[in-house]
């Protein structure tokens, strides 16, 4: 069996994936941490119905590059918020912030210039995700 | 990383900031040239925490068990540490890592810290580095540092060495007598716990466990227990900490833990050996001797304990890797 030679500048790559608030939708994280891990990242899945406070402190103790959040709730721009909040006040804002879920277009704009890094509406493939995170990994590593 | 930076984050995470304790251990896992340089810092500080290996398959309850550790240690006002090891993809070399899902409960006490590891393709039921991992953060403060492996088959015995105590833990599906009576992990074991113990069948494997356990004598001379115990109702746990304590002692009493701090130096130094004698040999020639001597290997004109050999002898003499 041949295999392919895993990618090390990727397996370095730690990606937070969490499931904040009430909302139990966790088909389209688990898709989304899934494949990150095939595309050579490390992935670590937080679970359901997690806190700002949780999700901030998982990434800081796993030393996240990128935290992904899937939101289907509609308590989008309270949660992008406190996480981004967080961030900062741990001196940690380095981290990077994206998102997938039902997010209006106008929500998309002032999340942005929040600070949320990216945000994937239904519809996004599993490719443009990974090419998006490569693309934010390769521009945090500018000198 | 520069070797200020290194030096910093390690003097900040030995005093207890989480973020520097979090970049720290991406270095160990990924720098070897930062891990050389602030080895001796790290080394300078004391090493206090009871070190808990918590192993057994995939799906036995390691995880859950493990946040049952951690409510109880807590309760003692005990700091806390624990790295939960996951395997990597052999074809992507990525990781889904799930060990903290069952642990979250926990990630707000300030007293605790849980970092998973992708073993990166390490066999043995550990990466490569979560000797380093275990031995940092047994020296930044925590009271126990319990270490959970990726779900292990029959051989994986390499926590062994690198916890003061080991916790097997098995559930009614693990087998017979038979299974019991072979070689390998069952021999680590310091705890046996029988997780799940509300299923049928139980007691049969507890039975078989004590059996094993009553004809061997542990090469040592404790003589393990074997605990029933069902982590997601909380039943049982407090005897496991019992155990754990009274494991812990009888290593001082002993004079054990010594021995096996002995052995746990030897194992370290000769893996640092092999790796560092690999950095310098892939250092050679610009990279180029060790692909040579491959190719010549593969069509027959090179033998290949003859090849290593000149290879080793030709690095005694590093050009540059420190």
């Amino acid at each position: 069996m041949t295999m392919p030679t895993p990618d090390p500048e990727r397996s370095r790559t730690r990606i937070v994936v969490a499931k904040p608030g009430l909302d139990g939708h966790d088909r389209g994280a688990k898709v989304i941490a899934r494949s990150l891990r095939d595309a050579g990242f490390e992935v670590i899945y937080t679970g359901l119905h997690q806190t700002p406070e949780q999700i901030v402190r998982t990434a800081i103790q796993e030393d996240a590059a990128i935290i992904g959040l899937s939101i289907l709730s509609g308590a989008h721009m309270h949660l992008f918020t406190e996480v981004l909040r967080l961030l900062k006040e741990n001196d940690a804002d380095g981290i990077g912030v994206f998102g997938g879920g039902i997010i209006p277009a106008p929500d998309i704009t002032t999340l942005s210039e929040m600070g949320v890094a990216k945000i994937f509406t239904p519809g996004a493939s599993t490719r443009d995700v990974i090419a998006w995170v490569d693309d934010f990994v390769a521009s945090t590593n500018q000198p | 990383m520069q070797q200020s930076n290194a030096s910093a984050l390690a003097s900040a995470a030995l005093g207890g900031d989480d973020r520097a304790l979090g970049r720290l251990i991406s270095l160990v896992e990924s720098d070897p040239g930062a891990l050389l340089q602030v080895s001796p810092q790290l080394a300078a500080s004391a090493q206090r925490a009871h070190t808990i290996g918590v192993t057994g398959s995939p799906g036995v309850g390691k995880s859950t068990l493990i946040a049952e550790l951690l409510r109880e240690f807590r309760g003692e006002q005990r700091r806390v540490a624990v790295v939960a090891v996951d395997p990597s993809s052999p074809f992507s070399g990525g990781a889904l890592l799930g060990d903290r899902i069952r642990m979250q409960a926990h990630v707000l006490d300030r007293d605790v810290f849980i970092r998973s590891m992708s073993n990166r393709g390490h066999l043995g039921g550990l990466a490569s580095r979560t000797p380093d991992v275990i031995d940092l953060l047994s020296r930044a403060g925590f009271d126990v540092v319990i270490v959970e492996t990726v779900g292990i088959g029959q051989a994986e015995v390499e926590i062994a060495i690198y916890a003061d105590t080991v916790v097997l833990v098995s559930t009614a599906d693990s087998g017979d007598s038979v299974q019991v009576a072979k070689a390998g992990v069952l021999e680590i074991g310091d705890v046996f716990v029988v997780n799940k113990s509300d299923r049928p069948g139980s007691g049969v494997i507890a039975a078989d466990l004590r059996e094993m356990l009553s004809l061997g004598s542990h090469a040592d001379g404790f003589d393990p227990q074997v605990l029933e115990l069902s982590a997601q109702s909380h039943e049982g746990v407090t005897e496991l900490i019992s155990e754990l304590a009274r494991h812990r002692a009888w290593l001082s009493s002993t004079g054990e833990i010594g021995r096996l701090r002995v052995r746990r130096a030897e194992t370290r130094l000769r893996s640092v050996l092999a790796e560092l004698a690999l950095t310098r040999a892939d250092l050679l020639d610009d990279g180029a001797a060790v692909p040579r001597a491959a190719a010549q290997i593969a069509e027959g004109s090179l033998d290949v304990r003859e090849a290593a050999r000149t290879i080793l002898d030709r690095t005694t003499e590093p050009p540059r890797d420190r």
